[in-house]
């Protein structure tokens, strides 16, 4: 039987992992994170998750522990947060080029310093290039279904890459809403045992890792890229699949909220693509004709779905909760990448907002809505990057 | 636990074990990328990355007549490149000794003498 609760977004977390039947957690404390590995050890310790609760003395050592544990064909979860990720860098390399389907929560904070312990994008988009997926969550709804469906994708054969599912921290990992959590039984026919297409086995032993020259490095390279690319075309199915079996679907790669007719389109992540919704709704009723389209899953990025959404579009306003010192926020890069090679593409102006924590209202939002129509009127983007609320 | 139940232990090492078949043929003569395994996976085999005695610089050489088979060297080597006989005398595998000297350190004798390779 499917049940609704009302938990913290952290707590759904460690839920969410207790129904993917994690095997080994190898985990270190961090805040915003903390309450997803304490949730994770009360629940080993009762009895209620048969699985081993490795405790480690720091995030490099925790990925290194997953690392070990999936290698020998366990199913692992690990949690963290800022400097935390950013301690297991190395690790995270490791992780996806030994193809070990690894699901990650990552609760987004900022990066110190200046010491701040709220949420922005900083931790994980500076993971990109690492070769792990990552899921960006709108709602705690959301987390849940995004972990057992991340499990599904990265242990599909024709992927085998880890995964982050990112959720910003005390937005949602400290706020409690109701969440739907389908029957076990159905969840386990949904996510079968992990089946590793090798392992570590002290009777047949194989070396992992080992060293490989000039001559076949780029090969492996490319079954990485080629993986990444199978992911593509598998997130939606997979997002599909879990929505007709247990009615929560998220879009895909790309939410889209009133995007058919739309002239304007809010693009964001995570939680200000759920605040965009809301503008949508003011915004058309005072007779602008914008949608909103949440960007859920940032690697592999979903440039096909943004060109078609481009498409309609004559403008774009881009929401990042990140900057890329030296360039722009990383959405912003990446949106216009994947519009490149198209012609007749819509103006895009880009806006940093909510680093560090700070709020992301809708008058927020509405604002930059407003400033990129008066671009949109004057036929010029006049300023690409603006920075929303610095105080004076 | 990690093995839930024998009959997937049986799955995993089936699978394991066709893998091996395959990089035992890559193993011989990697042809195109399509015979390669999706990660860096090898089996263990002598010399899997060569032999690592060419990066030595000095050559310990143990006095054989003087030595009491008290096993220190044997003990200390960090590449595991002493090997005994059956009576416990030490021969250095000089395929993998890079010439640390820690043998020749903890040797309570000072029986083992490093030589400079290339010189005669």
């Amino acid at each position: 039987m499917s049940k609704v609760i009302v938990e913290t977004g952290n707590r759904i977390a460690g839920f969410a992992c207790q129904a993917a039947r994690a095997e080994v957690i190898a985990a270190y404390p961090i805040t915003p994170q903390t309450t997803v590995v304490e949730q994770i050890a009360e629940l080993v310790e009762a009895g209620k998750m048969d699985a081993k609760y490795i405790r480690v003395e720091s995030e490099h050592s925790a990925m290194a522990a997953c690392i070990g544990a999936a290698v020998g064909g366990a199913r692992t979860f690990t949690a963290t947060s800022s400097h935390g990720l950013a301690l297991m860098h190395e690790m995270l390399h490791w992780a996806s080029a030994s193809r070990l389907p690894i699901v990650m929560a990552v609760v987004n904070r900022a990066m110190g310093p200046s010491w701040n312990i709220w949420a922005d994008f900083s931790d994980s988009l500076s993971q990109r290039d690492t070769g792990w997926i990552q899921y960006y969550c709108a709602d705690n709804q959301e987390i849940f279904d995004t972990i057992i469906q991340a499990y599904k994708l990265c242990e599909d054969k024709s992927v085998f890459m880890p995964a982050m599912v990112c959720f910003e921290g005390f937005i949602l990992s400290h706020t409690s809403m109701p969440v739907n959590i389908p029957d076990q039984k159905e969840i386990d026919d949904f996510l079968p045992p992990y089946n590793p297409p090798w392992l570590m086995d002290v009777d047949n032993p194989i070396t992992h890792g080992n060293i490989v020259y000039p001559d076949w490095y780029m090969e492996f390279r490319y079954f990485m890229y080629e993986a990444m690319e199978n992911a593509r075309k598998l997130i939606p199915e997979i997002d599909k699949e879990y929505g007709r079996r247990f009615g929560f679907e998220h879009g895909g790669h790309v939410e889209t909220y009133g995007c058919e007719d739309a002239e304007l389109l809010i693009l964001s992540m995570g939680t200000i693509g759920s605040e965009a919704k809301l503008v949508v709704d003011n915004l058309r009723k005072q007779g602008l004709n914008v949608g909103a389209a949440r960007v859920r899953v940032f690697r592999p990025f979903p440039k096909d779905e943004i060109v078609n959404l481009a498409k309609n579009a004559q403008m774009l306003t881009i929401i990042d909760r990140q900057v890329s010192y030296g360039m722009e926020g990383p959405l912003h890069t990446e949106v216009k990448a994947s519009l490149y090679s198209q012609t007749d593409s819509p103006l895009t102006a880009g806006f940093i907002a909510g680093l560090g924590g700070r709020d992301v209202t809708t008058q927020d939002i509405e604002k930059m809505v407003k400033k990129s129509l008066q671009y949109l009127k004057a036929g010029k983007v006049e300023k690409e990057v603006q920075w929303v609320g610095l105080r004076e | 636990m990690i093995y839930r139940g024998l009959a997937k232990y049986f799955n995993l090492r089936l699978a394991t074990t066709l893998l091996l078949t395959r990089m035992d043929t890559m193993a011989k003569a990697p042809q195109k990328m399509r015979d390669l395994p999706p990660t860096p996976l090898s089996c263990p085999r002598i010399a899997s990355t060569g032999k690592t005695g060419s990066w030595r610089t000095f050559r310990p050489i143990i006095n054989t007549e003087k030595c009491t088979h008290c096993q220190i060297c044997w003990i200390y080597c960090p590449e595991a490149c002493v090997e005994l006989d059956a009576t416990n005398l030490p021969k250095i595998n000089y395929d993998y000794c890079k010439g640390c000297g820690i043998c020749a350190h903890e040797c309570p004798l000072k029986i083992i003498q490093m030589e400079r390779e290339g010189v005669t």
